[in-house]
């Protein structure tokens, strides 16, 4: 059985968006340690997939990880644009080279800007000035399920890269060296 | 740890094929900032004075702005800076979009590209990954074809391009380098073309570093959500149809026929459906909330413009808006500047109009004037027959046919193109930016002080209520209120006004900044969002240099100063410096030259223009003092025109 929960939720108006990618930059801000201390697209849980010929500006943000590619050959037409699959997916997959933590490869995920003291709103929809993302909280019944945090997030897609025994060992090295 | 900037500039020798990625001394950092400041003292240190521009000692330099790439909102306009084919001088030039931030993220600062590659080639950096790739592929290509093939080859589709197109790669004096809808003008393409390098790709994922995080932090999203709001900032012509003022008071062909009565409100309605039929979007650069290039999908073309890029072509050939549309899309591909190309298209018509050029020049040249237009572009981007004379721009061209062409060169000022305006009596101020600007485009000089007068006393009240926060210095306000009449105000108020419009270009364009949000948008509506007074708190935030307005205003005078000397060792002197005859119909000779007098001594120049020992050294620019008494350009003795005869000044003073 599913409860009532409240489900926070960032809507994305593709036609409002003016492709500024403003949203990367407060992301990769707030996330940086310590805050704000770095700025860097390529550290951010939302990206502007962009394709200016096409007119195409979709902010997406970093979902679930996943070791598994799809072929991505799906392709949608919508008011005469052509849209990949991959414009609107979220997944940290082998097959693009997104969401991915620059340094380590690992993947990145969105988590709402969620921190003590909270913020009133992600910080992409703060950085927003146009309200292209807009920020929501709905009451919804939903599904309990385990949800995977960050560190577990890395762990596993190092586990898939490395198998878990490896891993361990790697640990046990590493916790004697202290 | 370096704040705001990254501290390494990629050397790109393209004739060996060497790539060296180069640590920089912070101190000229804190002395000239970044963007074309830095790019200016690299010009004036490393190319030679008799140097041509197509050789390969020549440098071309893309340059991020110090707050490319950090939290400062609109800061993303890339300066591309080499000495210009067409002025023999700096050629200044400025792109929008994305370039510089990428630049900043993939370690950089800035790229020099000196040399010439054997063939035509492309620049690949992926942070610290940098290839010289082939590009005989590319040959020909239009410059979005181009940024296609370039990211699907690397897989990159996130990889920033900026390209020439047919017209750079021909050498051509009015190529542009196009990066998505933007394009940096002004003598760049052709050296691009030159050094035969068809293209920059970047990809960057490394961090930049702000000095005080948090606080830079939070001062940026309230000027963010500031500029959205305003009005006073942006290309207002994105979202005001009425453009009345270029179409009734430029003049239309080869700068010649004014029509004052041309807009109308039916002309309005029809225009605006053509824009709004075809448009895909408006969208902005990096980092910024601004709107200002419209996208536009005419008959199957997609194109952008902002601004007045619109009116150029159909303002050339007496059409109306829906003849840019047909050809701006092409011209764009090709790779060709938007302001200058047109006004050497219509010279060639009004040359064959007067017999000057015939129809052995041009063969088969059409009747319809649009038509002669297309014509005309084709012959220009290929060097084909008339089109390799004009392809040099008006001012050589005309001097390349002869016979009387050249009284057909009127709007060109150090043999640039002007734009095209033709007025009745003099402005002081305009007088002198045009004379002596050097970044070439009057758009690129005017902008804190308005261009004219407002009719009554409480408008002007109005007007500077927006100002307080803006203006260096109260002065600006009192001249602003007692200006009545265009022409009539003190040769005092003339070189602070010019002055202070300089000092925010070249902060701009140092820093990275947008003029539509500071230096060239405070003259129409006066609250612009960047100013003389949080600038230095701004810059202190971000790259950590302790600031102030007083040594911000120092450090303009500095740039200033550096990018006049390169232009002097080059042969730059009073003699270049004088609009065109024909730019008013009012002229007193005695006045102007009063007037230039007076300038030159504001700013710590010789009667030649040529700033003084005192004036170099003040400014802590002894190395260009060294380099002028080595080569004999200065003595060491020279002094202002006042210092030169006391007497001179207290006679014009009263002015």
């Amino acid at each position: 059985m599913g409860e009532k929960k409240i489900v926070k939720r960032i809507r994305v108006n593709l036609d409002r968006c003016n492709g500024c990618r403003a949203c990367e930059m407060a992301c990769s801000s707030f996330h940086a340690r310590p805050k704000y201390s770095s700025i860097n697209p390529a550290r951010s849980r939302i990206r502007v997939v962009t394709d200016e010929i096409n007119d195409e500006y979709v902010p997406i943000r970093a979902t679930d990880y996943t070791k598994a590619g799809c072929d991505g050959r799906r392709v949608y037409t919508i008011n005469g644009k052509d849209y990949s699959e991959c414009s609107f997916c979220g997944s940290v997959c082998p097959t693009r080279n997104l969401f991915k933590e620059p340094d380590s490869g690992l993947p990145l995920k969105c988590d709402l800007c969620e921190s003590d003291p909270p913020v009133d709103e992600p910080l992409c929809v703060q950085a927003c000035s146009l309200d292209a993302l807009t920020y929501e909280e709905v009451e919804e019944e939903v599904q309990d399920e385990v949800k995977l945090g960050g560190v577990e997030i890395g762990l596993k897609s190092l586990v898939d890269r490395y198998g878990i025994q490896e891993l361990a060992d790697a640990f046990a090295r590493m916790s004697q060296k202290g | 740890m370096r704040y705001a900037e990254t501290g390494y500039t990629l050397e790109v020798d393209l004739t060996r094929g060497n790539i060296e990625k180069v640590e920089t001394d912070p101190r000229w950092t804190e002395l000239l900032l970044g963007g074309q400041g830095i790019a200016a003292k690299i010009l004036f240190d490393r190319v030679p004075p008799d140097a041509d521009p197509f050789s390969p000692e020549n440098l071309l330099i893309f340059s991020a702005g110090l707050l490319h790439g950090t939290p400062v909102p609109g800061a993303n306009r890339t300066a591309v800076n080499t000495i210009s084919p067409v002025t023999n001088l700096l050629a200044h030039s400025l792109m929008g979009g994305f370039f510089g931030p990428e630049l900043k993220y993939a370690g950089y600062d800035r790229i020099v590209i000196s040399g010439k590659a054997p063939k035509l080639v492309y620049l690949w950096i992926n942070n610290d990954k940098v290839e010289i790739r082939d590009a005989s592929h590319l040959s020909g290509k239009g410059v979005h074809e181009t940024t296609q093939i370039i990211r699907k080859e690397l897989n990159e589709p996130a990889a920033q391009v900026a390209a020439i197109g047919l017209a750079g790669e021909n050498r051509v004096y009015t190529a542009s380098i196009e990066h998505g809808f933007a394009s940096a003008a002004r003598g760049p393409g052709p050296v691009m073309g030159d050094k035969r390098l068809k293209a920059i790709a970047i990809r960057g994922t490394k961090d930049i570093y702000v000095a005080q995080p948090q606080k830079l932090f939070e001062l940026c999203i309230g000027l963010r959500e500031k500029m959205a709001e305003s009005m006073d900032v942006g290309d207002w012509m994105a979202v005001d149809e009425d453009d009345s003022f270029h179409h009734d008071n430029f003049a239309w062909g080869n700068a010649r026929t004014r029509r004052k009565d041309f807009w109308s409100e039916e002309l309005q309605e029809r225009w605006t459906r053509i824009k709004y039929d075809n448009m895909l979007r408006q969208k902005g650069c990096y980092n910024c909330s601004k709107k200002c290039i419209n996208v536009i999908s005419y008959k199957g073309r997609k194109f952008g413009y902002k601004c007045y890029g619109k009116d150029t072509y159909h303002m050339a050939a007496f059409k109306e808006l829906d003849f840019t549309f047909e050809i701006l899309p092409f011209a764009m591909e090709y790779g060709l500047d938007s302001y200058s190309t047109p006004q050497a298209i219509a010279f060639g018509i009004e040359l064959y109009e007067a017999g000057i050029l015939t129809d052995k020049d041009m063969p088969d040249f059409p009747e319809d004037i649009g038509e002669r237009v297309f014509y005309l572009m084709e012959k220009i981007v290929r060097r084909e027959g008339i089109g390799d004379i004009l392809a040099n721009g008006v001012h050589k061209a005309a001097r390349q046919i002869g016979n009387g062409a050249e009284a057909y060169d009127h709007n060109t000022v150090k043999g640039f193109e002007q734009l095209p305006i033709k007025l009745g009596k003099l402005n002081p101020p305009y007088f002198l930016m045009i004379a002596t600007g050097e970044k070439m485009a009057i758009t690129q000089i005017e902008g804190s002080f308005p261009q004219d007068p407002l009719p009554t006393i409480e408008e002007r009240e109005a007007f500077i209520k927006k100002w307080d926060v803006v203006v260096p210095d109260e002065k600006f306000k009192k001249w602003f209120m007692e200006w009545e009449k265009r022409n009539e105000i003190s040769n005092e108020a003339s070189c602070a006004i010019t002055d202070w419009n300089e000092a925010m270009h070249f902060l701009d364009d140092s820093l990275g900044f947008c003029g539509f949000l500071s230096s060239f948008r405070g003259q129409f509506g006066g609250g612009v969002v960047y100013h003389i007074n949080n600038m230095p708190e701004i810059v202190t935030l971000a790259a950590g240099l302790e600031m102030d307005k007083d040594k911000l205003w120092r450090t303009f005078q500095r740039i200033r100063n550096m990018v006049r000397a390169l232009n002097v060792k080059r042969g730059l002197r009073r003699a270049d410096e004088k609009p065109p005859e024909d730019h008013w119909a009012v002229r007193d000779h005695e006045f102007e030259q009063e007037l230039l007098d007076d300038y030159y001594d504001f700013k710590g120049w010789t009667r030649d223009g040529i700033p003084t020992k005192e004036t170099l050294d003040s400014l802590e620019l002894g190395f260009v003092t060294e380099e002028f008494l080595k080569t004999g350009v200065l003595t060491g003795n020279e002094v202002t025109p006042s210092q030169e005869n006391p007497a001179e000044k207290e006679k014009s003073g009263g002015r």
